[in-house]
C-alpha cells in the first residue's frame, strides 16, 4: 500500500497533521513529503509533482492510487481505500 | 514568546474585529506553536497552511492574518486554516466545510 498512497504536506499545516493522523488510525502506510522542508532542485520538482495533481498547489494532497484528495476530507479518503 | 502568549497577545487585536480563535483548543494552540516554527524559520508568522516562498515581500499576501482571511471567513465562516473563525462558527450555527485555498498559485514562486 505504501507505493499507492502519497501525502504532499507541510510541517506545519494543522490539516496535514490531521489528514496523516487519519491514515495512521487505519493503518494506512503512505508515503509523506513534508514540501516546506525541501530546497533547491528538489522542491521544484516536487512543486511540479503537487501542482499535476492539484493545481492549487494547496496542502494537504493527497494521492490514493489515481486519486486525488484536496484537503482533509475524511469521507473521500476513505472512498479511495475502498477502491 | 511561547504559544500561550501569543495567543492572549493576538486575541486581544483579533477579537474586537470580529475574528475569533477557533474554540478547538487543540487546533488553534497547534496553530500558535506552527506560527512560531514560521517565525523562527522565516522571520515572519506566514501561514502555517500554505507554502511560503521564503521572503517576506512575495509572501506578504499570506503573513497570519492574511488578506484571504476576510472573504474566507465571510463564506466559510473559517479562514483557510481554520484558526480565525466567526462568531457563529464557534457557535456550531454553520456548517463546517473544508475550505479551499483562494491564494492564486502563481504567488508560489519555483
Amino acid at each position: 500500500m505504501s507505493d499507492d498512497v502519497k501525502v504532499y504536506a507541510l510541517s506545519t499545516c494543522i490539516h496535514c497533521r490531521n489528514a496523516k493522523k487519519y491514515l495512521d488510525e487505519c493503518g494506512i502506510k503512505y508515503k509523506c513529503v513534508h514540501v516546506d522542508e525541501l530546497t533547491g532542485d528538489e522542491r521544484k520538482e516536487i512543486i511540479k509533482e503537487v501542482k499535476g495533481h492539484n493545481p492549487a498547489v494547496s496542502f494537504p494532497t493527497i494521492v490514493i492510487k489515481d486519486k486525488v484528495i484536496v484537503g482533509f476530507h475524511k469521507d473521500q479518503i476513505d472512498e479511495a481505500l475502498k477502491e | 514568546m511561547d504559544a500561550k502568549e501569543l495567543y492572549d497577545r493576538l486575541r486581544k487585536i483579533q477579537e474586537p474585529k470580529g475574528y475569533f480563535f477557533n474554540k478547538d483548543m487543540e487546533m488553534t494552540m497547534a496553530l500558535m506553536e506552527s506560527l512560531l516554527t514560521c517565525k523562527e524559520r522565516l522571520g515572519y508568522m506566514a501561514c502555517p497552511c500554505r507554502l511560503a516562498n521564503g521572503d517576506l515581500e512575495s509572501d506578504r499576501d499570506i503573513i497570519c492574518p492574511c488578506v484571504y482571511r476576510e472573504a474566507d471567513v465571510a463564506e466559510y465562516g473559517a479562514c483557510f486554516c481554520g484558526l480565525y473563525v466567526s462568531r457563529e462558527f464557534n457557535e456550531d450555527a454553520i456548517e463546517k466545510r473544508v475550505v479551499p485555498e483562494r491564494r492564486p498559485p502563481e504567488k508560489i514562486l519555483f
